[in-house]
């Protein structure tokens, strides 16, 4: 077991460490009970090597909502994503997924990984990509080749993210928000009920941000639940219902409305005022627009 | 989906003609020496049994040439057939090998393997002397080291914090170092059974002989199920390793499998190419493959045919001139291979590229040299522009020139080859001017970009004294599909489909010359 005693951390950066608000994280209390919540995250921590990464979070995330989640660079926020997909081990703590352990639930959990994490210049299609998502379902040994209708259910997926026509494309000739979409199709074609994704705004095209937040609504719209990695803190509140600040620990999860706060916003980032500032404007603007 | 079963087809017909032909071969001989020296094994024509084992330099005469080719020898029929069974074999795991970055393990297999030949043999000269060169026997012991090495590679990458390159050199030399220590150690062993063991760092194809063939069959044929049957499990692997485990699959068992499928090629490779080059064959195929497709099942079945055809043709050519070795023949024939793939591979050649780049350009100026018409002609009539305005037009050089920031040899060249596809007309008074289907391509083309300059306006916010820079990079890169849509899109503020006016104004031909 790790030791959480300050002394033990490594690298700790300095204005975090000095942070002095890591009372109670202030969590919605109208969430759901967790053994229904889609995934429900007790006392977790991941460490790399001796240095944690993520902190005693605890989370219950509603059912049937976009959920952002919003921190700064090495917040940690990857790190939550792959610790609740068992892709990281976790130093301590529980993650349960409808209830369940992950590893019992994995058909009913849809991953987005960072886009940059793979090579596109792999020898491969759109539409081959799309049906990686349905491998586990194949099984194992038999090719893809016997089943039509998987490859059908593929070209479904990626007719929904507007790239029907790109299926046959070899995946380095698209561009990045076109590669984006393949990475939503396949995790679409589950037809899973929680999607996990890790910055699919990043630096996707206008067209390709607009499929994804309706995709995103479409998901909504039929009671499933995403937890979405985001970067870009002026379209939180227009794109998502609930917010989830990270930051090594978890500052303040809840409705987008009353946890999306300035105040929240400045806990989050620390000392990074300037960003911060601007941001406050923008929102105070928004909500007087509102 | 009839692609992919007609490349299983034609594999199981492969294989099919190898079983046969392996049959026919044995129904032919009788029993022969396991023996690795070639002296020992003495097959039934004495008088051609050194084709592949003179040393002499001399030109094939023209009866040896057709001997060797009609492959009558029975020593070359053994030879040919075990090689390019490895050669195919190694193809087909040298693509994944190489799709997971992991090139270079082939390279620290087959050195790792060296220590555990040299302690095989003096294990076996130990239980019963002269059983030393038993090659099951050696395999396994080589098959365990090499074994041994990948997982010093994994234990030193995970526990310490030295970069995989390092790692794999380091493996790499140790194991090899020990194994040539223990190598001198055998030689001065008295038993005198030790000649030959160092063909296994070399190769020697000529030593191998019929049992060799089956054990190396046997091996391929069972690496050849495991990469057919888990071809979508390692595609995946080698894609996003990260979403197979999310997914549940046994990432590191996966691997493991690659892994021990690699050992296996290089371990029954060593004997014909030795060691140190039978990393060639599991990557130099598969690098090629690469160069001739965007599908990874082609690019498989590619490298495999690569890897066996330059297998065969090199021990063929061995086979002509017997001082060449074997296994250095392979490799230089299949570095060939390899450079007419770069060269010349239909999908991602430096030939292709080039000509795919240099086709654009052209395309893209003469779009440009249309625009240039069309914009003038615009300015000129002031009003809709009609075919007739197109085609009645004739507009100088000069007048040309100003339309947008290109030299005049530049402009020259582009009317010259407009001229030549029978866009342009040039006047006797050296005046230009659209011909019909000049007039057509030019409203097009700049149909096209006015679309285009609409959609990033409306859609990309980019600010109209921007937008035909923008445009102007974009267009020549749109696809039929994207074009449907922006004409949709915009079809609401055009109905008629007709030319959008230019969103920005024009820059007078006076003006851009300043």
């Amino acid at each position: 077991m790790l030791s959480k005693s300050p002394n033990d951390i490594v690298d700790e950066p300095g204005d975090l460490a000095e942070e002095p608000q890591v009372e109670d994280p202030i969590v919605d209390e109208t969430a759901e009970h967790p053994s229904s919540s889609p995934l429900s995250i007790h006392d977790m921590t991941v460490a790399y090597h001796r240095t944690p990464v993520i902190w005693d979070i605890d989370y219950n995330a509603p059912r049937g909502k976009l959920v952002a989640i919003v921190g700064p660079n090495g917040a940690g926020k990857t790190t939550l994503i792959k610790a609740v997909l068992g892709l990281v081990p976790k130093a301590s703590g529980r993650v349960q997924i409808y209830g369940k352990p992950y590893k019992k639930q994995r058909s009913r959990v849809g991953y987005v990984p960072q886009r940059e994490s793979v090579d596109w210049d792999f020898p491969i299609n759109a539409l081959e990509v799309v049906m990686m998502g349905l491998y586990r379902e194949i099984g194992w040994f038999k090719p893809i080749s016997l089943f039509p209708r998987y490859r059908e259910a593929a070209l479904d997926a990626l007719r929904r993210v507007g790239m029907a026509d790109y299926a046959r494309r070899q995946i380095s000739q698209l561009s990045g928000g076109q590669q984006q979409r393949v990475f939503l199709a396949r995790a679409l074609v589950q037809d899973a009920d929680l999607y996990l994704m890790d910055e699919p705004f990043a630096g996707v095209d206008a067209a390709t941000e607009r499929a994804i937040v309706d995709i995103l609504r479409d998901l909504r719209t039929s009671g499933k639940t995403a937890l979405v990695v985001h970067h870009d803190l002026q379209t939180v509140s227009e794109y998502f219902d609930h917010v989830m600040l990270l930051n090594m620990r978890l500052v303040a999860a809840g409705p987008t409305e009353t946890t999306y706060t300035t105040e929240n916003l400045r806990k989050t980032y620390g000392g990074k005022l300037a960003i911060l500032d601007q941001v406050g404007h923008i929102m105070t603007i928004q909500r007087g627009e509102k | 989906m009839t692609r992919i079963g007609r490349c299983l087809m034609s594999a199981l017909l492969l294989l099919g003609m190898l079983t046969i032909e392996c049959q026919h071969v044995v129904a032919q001989s009788h029993s022969h020496s396991t023996k690795l020296t070639r002296e020992e094994d003495t097959p039934r024509t004495t008088t051609e049994h050194r084709t592949l084992a003179d040393t002499r330099t001399d030109w094939p005469t023209r009866e040896k040439f057709l001997r060797v080719v009609s492959l009558r020898d029975y020593t070359t029929r053994w030879v040919l057939l075990g090689t390019v069974v490895l050669g195919t074999c190694a193809g087909m795991v040298g693509t994944f090998m190489l799709l997971r970055k992991r090139a270079l393990v082939g390279d620290v297999v087959g050195h790792a393997s060296l220590p555990g030949i040299a302690i095989a043999f003096i294990a076996m000269e130990a239980i019963s002397p002269g059983s030393g060169k038993w090659l099951p026997g050696l395999l396994i012991g080589a098959f365990t080291s090499g074994v041994v090495g990948v997982i010093c590679t994994v234990v030193i990458r995970r526990y310490t914090r030295i970069k995989e390159d390092a790692t794999l050199a380091i493996v790499l030399s140790i194991f090899f170092g020990i194994g040539i220590a223990l190598f001198t150690v055998i030689q001065n062993i008295p038993s005198g059974n030790q000649a030959g063991l160092n063909n296994f760092i070399y190769g020697a194809a000529y030593a191998i002989v019929e049992t060799d063939v089956y054990v190396i069959t046997g091996a391929a044929v069972v690496v050849l199920i495991i990469c057919v049957g888990l071809f979508k499990e390692f595609s995946l692997l080698c894609f996003d390793e990260g979403y197979a485990s999310a997914q549940g699959w046994p990432v590191t068992v996966l691997d493991i499998a690659l892994m021990l499928l690699v050992v296996a090629v290089t371990v029954i490779g060593l004997q014909s190419v030795g060691l140190i080059l039978v990393v060639a064959l599991l990557i130099i195929p598969a690098a090629a493959a690469r160069f001739w497709t965007d599908n990874l099942f082609q690019m498989t079945w590619i490298s495999a045919m690569l890897g066996g055809l330059s297998s065969g043709t090199g021990v063929l050519a061995s086979a002509l001139f017997p001082s060449l070795p074997a296994g250095a023949v392979i490799v230089v024939l299949g570095s060939v291979v390899f450079l007419l793939s770069m060269f010349f591979g239909l999908r991602r050649g430096v030939v292709r590229r080039a000509y795919v780049h240099w086709r654009m350009r052209r395309r893209v100026g003469r779009q440009h040299v249309m625009r240039a018409f069309y914009e003038f002609i615009e300015i000129a009539v002031a009003d809709t522009v009609t075919p007739t305005d197109l085609m009645k037009h004739e507009i100088s050089f000069h007048q040309l020139l100003t339309m947008r920031s290109w030299s005049p040899k530049r402009l020259k060249l582009q009317l010259f080859i407009a001229t030549l596809k029978r866009l342009v007309e040039r006047l006797p008074s050296s005046r230009y001017r659209l011909t019909a289907k000049g007039a057509e391509n030019a409203y097009h083309v700049v149909r096209n970009h006015r679309l285009w300059e609409m959609y990033l306006i409306q859609y990309a916010d980019i600010a109209p004294t921007h937008v035909d820079r923008d445009a102007d990079e974009i267009e020549h890169f749109l696809d039929p599909e994207l074009i449907k849509e922006l004409n949709s899109r915009l079809s609401q503020k055009y109905p008629q489909m007709e030319m959008p006016p230019s969103p920005h104004t024009l820059e007078q031909p006076l003006v851009s010359n300043s």
